[in-house]
């Protein structure tokens, strides 16, 4: 797969959403597009058509508030029709403003409260190994995200009960709504975090969708793993990338053209 | 003679994950507090420790429960629904999920401990979430019931669970079925709707009353959420007054899910006995029972003034 033509649909499949949407988170959802692709395309065992498929790998967005991403490779792998995408965030449409699995084919799991995805992927990969299933649960944190305590509570047991079947995957775009993470609140160095929470961890360009793929494929025995992508907040389109203001802006029509002419074809 | 209600539902969790095969149960650290640990020494395979970490607990409950399984999460009342209150409302509440969150050691009973431990507003604060049934038994024999009921029911469910040994209120016979409260004495003048350890004083204070001529029913409302409208309206037709009696704050709890629904009555008389919006301190149940005014004696004063 050109997995640099799919991330450019990806990315304009975002901006198209957020703009219909009027609201929405931008930079976030541009910032994890090759995480997502390398999942989707690559990566996980899925199959559209079984959304529920016991066997399937699970994918926590637990930074919810970009699920425009995640809406977009749903629609994309043919979870739901494509055009439910210009509804989302409104009254008449399934695609909440946080994901929802009670209202969309091939989400795992409820997120948009920061933490609260690594407490259920932890959940979800212990729940696997009670059944003896061989799958996979990835989870996808924001760097802000990892200043709540759920995070470490999750890690701390995921190492505990030896869960070789879950992945931590940190979009470290550096970016949060008030500012940057060393202005807001530090997380230092969240690779020693990570290896003294017993997890085995891995630092790759989060934009490079062969480097993630090859991290997420690195086989681990008896301790959970830890895949840091350094991205760019915003990502793709030069007016908004590594600028917190566009956290959670939408563009408007005359910055949506020049964002897409921005990403080309 | 009666038991402990906690030890009642760690005998009770055992009887069940016998025949359903689905049942989990997760602990934070308190398993031989809250009763869990008879689970454990029997399950060891289906029972899991997440330390003193109330948050995870609750997300751990959620994702089993999205993955087909029917989990018990314990701990004590006030870091259950307190603590973990957010995580219990987005990824249990609002996701709908089958998790049986049983909390003990909730109300003023958790005695000695003192005021940090006892939680006299989990009922308003589980009772308020969309989609969440709420269940206070009020004695071991009924508590065995009420969790082979939840087990069975499915979708959320906060079941409260008091710390200390009770005398037995209810029969091996009485029907226990969620939402249908209990008549378990007939009466005429006033109603005394109880739950949990109240039941009892309730009982107890229509006794008193039976002597000043003063004839009352007495209900078990073992169920408080969702809470037997029909049982009400008809308490309220048939009675001068209804008295609801609660080892919980009166702000939010069975007064409170009473008065919701006579509100919509005309000529409706209610009273509640309850936790006037106070913590707790340390001393002993009976102790505390008494300076909150949550005695049969209270009751029966509450009634003697408002008839």
């Amino acid at each position: 797969m050109d997995f640099e033509k799919k991330s450019k649909e990806i990315r304009k499949t975002i901006l198209q959403m957020i703009h219909d949407a009027k609201s929405g988170h931008t930079g976030g959802s541009l910032s994890c597009v090759e995480i997502l692709i390398a999942l989707y395309y690559d990566v996980m065992n899925i199959d559209p058509k079984n959304p529920e498929w016991d066997l399937r790998d699970r994918f926590i967005m637990s930074k919810g508030h970009s699920c425009p991403a995640l809406y977009a490779v749903l629609a994309d792998k043919g979870y739901f029709d494509k055009s439910e995408l210009s509804k989302f965030r409104k009254i008449d449409g399934h695609l909440q403003g946080h994901p929802d699995f009670r209202k969309v084919k091939g989400v795992d799991m409820n997120t948009g409260s920061l933490g609260q995805g690594a407490s259920i992927a932890f959940g979800m990969a212990l729940a696997s190994k009670y059944k003896h299933n061989k799958n996979k649960v990835y989870v996808l944190l924001g760097d802000g995200e990892c200043q709540e305590g759920l995070v470490w509570e999750a890690a701390m047991a995921a190492s505990h009960y030896k869960l070789d079947n879950l992945t931590f995957i940190l979009d470290h775009n550096g970016l949060q709504i008030d500012g940057t993470n060393d202005e807001v609140m530090s997380l230092g160095d969240i690779m020693k975090k990570f290896e003294a929470f017993g997890f085995s961890t891995y630092k790759v360009d989060g934009h490079n969708t062969n480097d993630i793929i090859s991290a997420l494929k690195e086989e681990v025995s008896y301790k959970p793993k830890f895949v840091c992508c350094e991205t760019v907040k915003g990502k793709g389109v030069d007016f908004m990338e590594n600028n917190y203001k566009w956290h959670g802006k939408a563009p408007n029509d005359e910055e949506l053209e020049k964002a897409l002419k921005c990403i080309g074809d | 003679m009666g038991k402990a209600i906690r030890e009642a539902y760690g005998e009770a969790i055992c009887e069940i994950a016998k025949e359903n095969e689905k049942i989990v149960v997760f602990d934070a650290d308190l398993a031989s507090a809250t009763q869990t640990i008879k689970f454990k020494n029997e399950y060891g395979d289906r029972f899991f420790d997440l330390g003193i970490a109330e948050a995870n607990l609750m997300g751990t409950a959620a994702a089993f429960a999205r993955e087909g399984l029917i989990p018990f999460a314990s701990t004590f009342a006030v870091f259950g629904a307190g603590r973990a209150f957010e995580i219990i409302r987005n990824s249990i509440a609002y996701t709908n999920l089958n998790v049986k969150i049983a909390l003990t050691h909730a109300g003023l009973s958790v005695g000695e401990d003192g005021g940090s431990h006892q939680s006299v507003e989990d009922i308003a604060i589980m009772r308020v979430l969309p989609n969440m049934t709420v269940v206070v038994p009020c004695d071991a024999i009924e508590t065995k019931k009420a969790v082979r009921a939840v087990a069975e029911f499915v979708g959320p469910t906060y079941l409260r669970l008091a710390r200390p040994v009770v005398e037995d209120m209810t029969k091996d016979t009485t029907e226990f079925k969620i939402g249908k409260g209990i008549v378990l004495r007939e009466g005429k003048d006033v109603c005394l709707i109880a739950c949990g350890l109240m039941v009892k004083e309730a009982i107890m204070a229509r006794e008193e009353l039976k002597k000043e001529g003063i004839d009352a029913y007495v209900i078990n409302m073992h169920t408080i959420k969702p809470i037997d409208v029909d049982l009400i309206n008809e308490m309220n037709k048939k009675c001068k007054l209804i008295v609801t009696c609660e080892e919980h704050s009166i702000i939010g709890g069975l007064g409170s899910a009473v008065a919701e629904v006579m509100v919509n009555e005309p000529h409706a008389k209610l009273k509640m006995v309850g936790v006037k919006d106070k913590f707790g301190h340390s001393g002993l149940p009976n102790q505390l029972f008494e300076e909150y005014g949550l005695t049969y004696k209270h009751i029966v004063d509450l009634v003697r003034r408002s008839i």
